[in-house]
């Protein structure tokens, strides 16, 4: 398998970063190297195999549904680029001709 | 100054009175400054000063912790509260951490001295640690040469002897290889052994937060402050932690896998290794020779998973919650990816794409399942080798430490300089550095030690007895 100029503009889109022409070219390039090295995973037969996401494979973790508490309002807002007394504050979503 | 051999000797030293923990913050200080060049640091706490006195008379009071005095650099990828967090990122270089990571928190009760938050290779994602918004580190033993990464602030840290100990973390051999390419003691320990919670997450299942160290007793002490269950990580495994015996009673049987003992292998680097295994069957070690098979399959099963992890975890640096935000956009959906654009470095932007496309519609089963079924492979080759020897014993890289800007210009080139060290972080076991010579250019050379789940004992007094009777005090 091997991706074009296009996939990778479409992967740039998904991942939200926007990409120089020469970004994409150098991208798709490394992108292609690697993918075609990663190809070798093909050599095994995994047909029964259970996929392992986790290395040590724990049971859910499950606590009582009470209010502890966490962290403050103010220090959750501390870092915010933009905010008003309560909330992160982001552009206007909703356009005004839509 | 720092003439002593480990914490705990400081500690009695202190007490004694043979050493002012205030003028020994002040000569670590110093060396950093005195060695800025290295670039180990992004930011020095001088303010730790302030906590001689209270730990200094808690010593000579007895009623000290267990690391008290003890003075400890941390990655700057975990939160230390009220202290800036920047992963050596752009996009996160005016954040503030709101609080203290667990291992942060456990040091701090066991009265350790926080001196400050050291360079890594961004988001740590690098092997080098010439990816950083801070600027590229530089190896003490030869500073044209990398000190490996992604941890390399803190391995040099300790190496040069800017401070007594360091944290760093390990998600396909952070910590192991820069401490094989600075020639000091590091030690990843057991998936889910020390808590997750405070650390920036890279790749969730894979990331391990763990030690350096200038000897084996200060690597226990130090893992063994900072292990334990901890309900803010739900990975985090809910055993009892033990204290570490390092002394050693019962000869290990000892595996060698002979997928790692290749042609590829730098020949000092073999040498020396060679050299170690033969004092170790000299002083009556059971050694055989082992196969995991899957090795090969490593590196491609570890760069589909870990990107694939990092571009969903990355994904919350959208320019709404953590300081950064571009300055100009038109709406929301510019809002994120200028934010992104702007403050990501180029081998993050390389992850993030790589891990976008092995999840995306189509690409699923053939790269992010398939993965995850060659982890379960590598995960067995190394339940059905343990079941046969107590102990793996390989080198943690296949080469010394290489030149600033060699590998630099081919990422592909810089993933596989991971060979040896990414499998047990796919399968999840422990593993450790041990500094074990020299090559002919002076340069470290280490043995990497594998152990089972939860078997860092094991590891520890084997490194114990190596740095004990077999190893010289030059080759250190």
């Amino acid at each position: 398998m091997s991706v074009s100029r296009e996939e990778v503009k479409k992967i740039a889109k998904l991942a939200k970063l926007d990409l120089a022409e020469d970004k994409i070219e150098e991208y798709t390039l490394q992108l292609n190297q690697i993918l075609e090295y990663v190809e070798k995973l093909n050599e095994l037969d995994t047909e029964n195999v259970e996929p392992l996401s986790h290395p040590v494979e724990n049971i859910n973790v499950f606590r009582e549904d009470i209010i502890e508490e966490s962290v403050s309002r103010e220090d959750a807002l501390k870092n915010a680029p933009s905010r008003t007394e309560e909330f992160f504050k982001v552009p206007k979503i909703i356009k005004s001709d839509q | 100054m720092a003439d002593y051999s480990s914490i705990q000797e400081k500690i009695l030293n202190i007490r004694s009175g043979e050493i002012k923990l205030k003028e020994n913050i002040l000569y670590f200080l110093n060396q950093i400054e005195r060695n800025k060049d290295l670039n180990a640091f992004n930011f020095v706490f001088a303010d730790c000063l302030d906590q001689s006195e209270m730990i200094e008379n808690k010593i000579r009071e007895g009623k000290n912790g267990k690391l008290a005095g003890a003075v400890i650099a941390v990655k700057d990828v975990i939160a230390v509260k009220d202290k800036p967090l920047t992963c050596s990122s752009e996009i996160l270089s005016k954040y503030t951490s709101i609080y203290n990571a667990t291992v942060v928190e456990k040091l701090i009760q066991e009265d350790a001295i926080i001196i400050g938050k050291t360079n890594c290779d961004e988001f740590a994602m690098g092997s080098s640690n010439e990816n950083s918004a801070f600027g590229r580190v530089l190896n003490p033993v030869n500073k044209e040469f990398v000190p490996g990464g992604s941890s390399g602030g803190s391995a040099v840290a300790v190496a040069a002897n800017l401070c007594d100990a360091a944290l760093g973390s390990d998600t396909g051999g952070s910590i192991r290889q820069p401490a094989s390419f600075c020639g000091i003691f590091g030690l990843k320990p057991t998936y889910g052994k020390v808590s997750r919670y405070g650390l920036t997450a890279f790749a969730s299942s894979f990331d391990s937060i763990g030690a350096f160290s200038k000897c084996t007793s200060d690597l226990a002490l130090i893992t063994e402050v900072i292990s334990g269950h901890d309900i803010k990580d739900s990975t985090s495994a809910n055993i009892v932690n033990q204290l570490f015996d390092l002394s050693f009673s019962n000869k290990l049987k000892i595996g060698l896998p002979k997928e790692y003992f290749s042609d590829d292998i730098d020949k000092d680097v073999m040498e020396t290794i060679q050299a170690k295994i033969q004092e170790l069957k000299a002083n009556g070690f059971e050694i055989i020779e082992i196969s995991l098979p899957h090795t090969e399959y490593a590196i491609a099963a570890y760069y589909i998973l870990t990107t694939a992890e990092a571009s969903a975890n990355l994904a919350r640096f959208d320019g709404v919650r953590y300081t950064r935000r571009a300055k100009e956009f038109h709406d929301l959906e510019e809002m994120y990816s200028r934010t992104r654009s702007e403050g990501f470095g180029d081998e993050v932007k390389r992850r993030i794409m790589l891990g976008t496309y092995v999840l995306s519609s189509g690409y699923y089963d053939a790269y992010y399942k398939k993965a995850q079924k060659v982890r379960r492979l590598i995960q067995n080759d190394f339940m059905n080798a343990f079941a046969e020897v107590d102990l793996i014993l390989t080198p943690t890289s296949p080469f010394t430490a290489f030149k600033l800007g060699e590998k630099s210009s081919n990422p592909l080139q810089m993933y596989l300089s991971d060979i040896y060290t990414t499998s047990a972080n796919l399968a999840g076991i422990p593993g450790m550095n041990i500094p074990v010579g020299k090559d002919s250019s002076g340069l470290p050379i280490g043995l990497q030690a594998l152990a089972n789940q939860f078997e860092e004992e094991r590891i520890l007094q084997f490194s114990n007895y190596l740095e004990q009777n077999i190893l010289k005090r030059t080759e250190l």
